[in-house]
């Protein structure tokens, strides 16, 4: 977390700095004087728009809590995981909490599913007896993570939205295809690298 | 490849209709919840929203000073030979830190070029098939105290390059 920080923090000041040397150097520096005033304007005007789209969205899914259907949908996902992590016993309390983790993931509440994920890791620790060595159950649940299954992009599709798109949510089969193939490879990977492992004597 | 897009014209109303009709079946107070999970967007967005201005002036700066436009010519021969938009290098690259960072130069990309242009398409196929890498894997990390990460990271490098080369598939098949 703190190195993430720190690359945040040089990311961002070498964007400015760099960017206003440009400026002065290519003499566009009424231009970034410009760019720096709309900018921060045009920052709230889009979150004007995504305050709409965003709420709209977690209130549906607030609905889709409330009437049991996420759960369903988690318990749903159980005999695939199975396959993901065959190693947990079947009545742990971390299948429930990896489920939860990709469900949300995979309906687009990012900030839902990080909560969740999180415990699911400390959970696999104490499988994993707190070594300081990634379990095989880890770098599974962090690749398919990572991978991103996502049904709606909810923020893109504000994006979109924002810039004048005639048709914001066009993109989204041909997200879903393409983030479908990802999870797919993340998958197979997962599960070979798992067989190595075992070979190798690891867990 | 063109029926893919109908069916986006339907994702969002199908799971609408679904979300609404499973609890109209089962009998949940589904107006009061939808009002108190309304609320919590907000917050999710009132969030985000320092994070936003701070990159989004630091994209605009870069955009105007004519920075970007210099790091996307150096890439050209590079991108070309890969059939890669050199314009979406610095997108893809960012979006392996940081998110917010990846969103300002997608905003940067729809004010250029505009969202329904092949590279305002194509950016956002890849913003809605990849993830951030290294800033999650930090997070998640850290919690369970892990300091080796063993074939991690070569496994989510490998996803995001799908999502990535697939993104460019899929955007030249649909479009």
């Amino acid at each position: 977390m703190g190195k993430v920080k720190i690359m945040l923090n040089y990311l961002w000041g070498i964007m400015i700095v760099l960017g206003i040397t440009v400026g002065v150097l290519r003499g566009e520096i009424g231009e970034v004087s410009q760019a720096t005033i709309n900018s921060s304007k045009e920052a709230v005007a889009l979150c004007i728009t995504m305050l709409g789209i965003m709420a709209m969205w977690t209130g549906i899914m607030q609905v889709a809590k409330k009437s049991g259907l996420i759960a369903s949908l988690t318990k749903a996902l159980r005999p695939f995981l199975r396959l993901l992590y065959p190693d947990i016993p079947k009545d742990h309390v971390v299948n429930e909490y990896i489920a939860s983790n990709m469900i949300a993931n995979i309906l687009g509440l990012g900030w839902a599913a990080t909560p969740m994920g999180l415990m699911a890791m400390k959970e696999l620790k104490k499988l994993n007896h707190d070594s300081e060595v990634a379990s095989c159950d880890m770098c599974t649940l962090l690749i398919i993570n990572i991978s991103s299954l996502q049904l709606i992009p909810v923020n893109v599709i504000a994006y979109r939205s924002q810039y004048g798109s005639v048709n914001p949510a066009e993109i989204l089969g041909a997200g879903l295809v393409a983030t479908i193939c990802s999870t797919f490879v993340g998958f197979v990977f997962s599960v070979i690298a798992r067989k190595l492992s075992y070979r190798n004597g690891h867990r | 490849m063109r029926f893919l897009i109908y069916i986006s014209d339907y994702i969002i109303p199908f799971l609408l209709f679904y979300i609404i009709g499973f609890g109209l079946l089962n009998k949940t107070n589904i107006f009061d919840e939808f009002i108190q999970g309304a609320k919590d967007g907000f917050k999710v967005v009132l969030d985000i929203l320092p994070t936003l201005i701070g990159l989004m002036v630091a994209i605009g700066i870069l955009r105007a000073s004519g920075a970007l436009n210099i790091v996307s010519d150096f890439l050209r021969p590079l991108t070309n030979l890969l059939h890669f938009p050199s314009q979406l290098v610095p997108v893809a690259i960012i979006k392996m830190f940081s998110s917010s960072a990846a969103t300002s130069l997608v905003l940067d990309i729809f004010k250029e070029y505009g969202p329904d242009s092949y590279l305002g398409r194509m950016v956002s196929v890849m913003m809605s098939s990849t993830e951030t890498i290294f800033y999650t894997l930090a997070v998640y990390f850290m919690a369970a105290g892990v300091k080796k990460t063993r074939y991690t990271l070569l496994g989510c490098l490998l996803t995001t390059l799908t999502g990535i080369i697939m993104s460019v598939i899929m955007t030249k098949l649909v479009f």
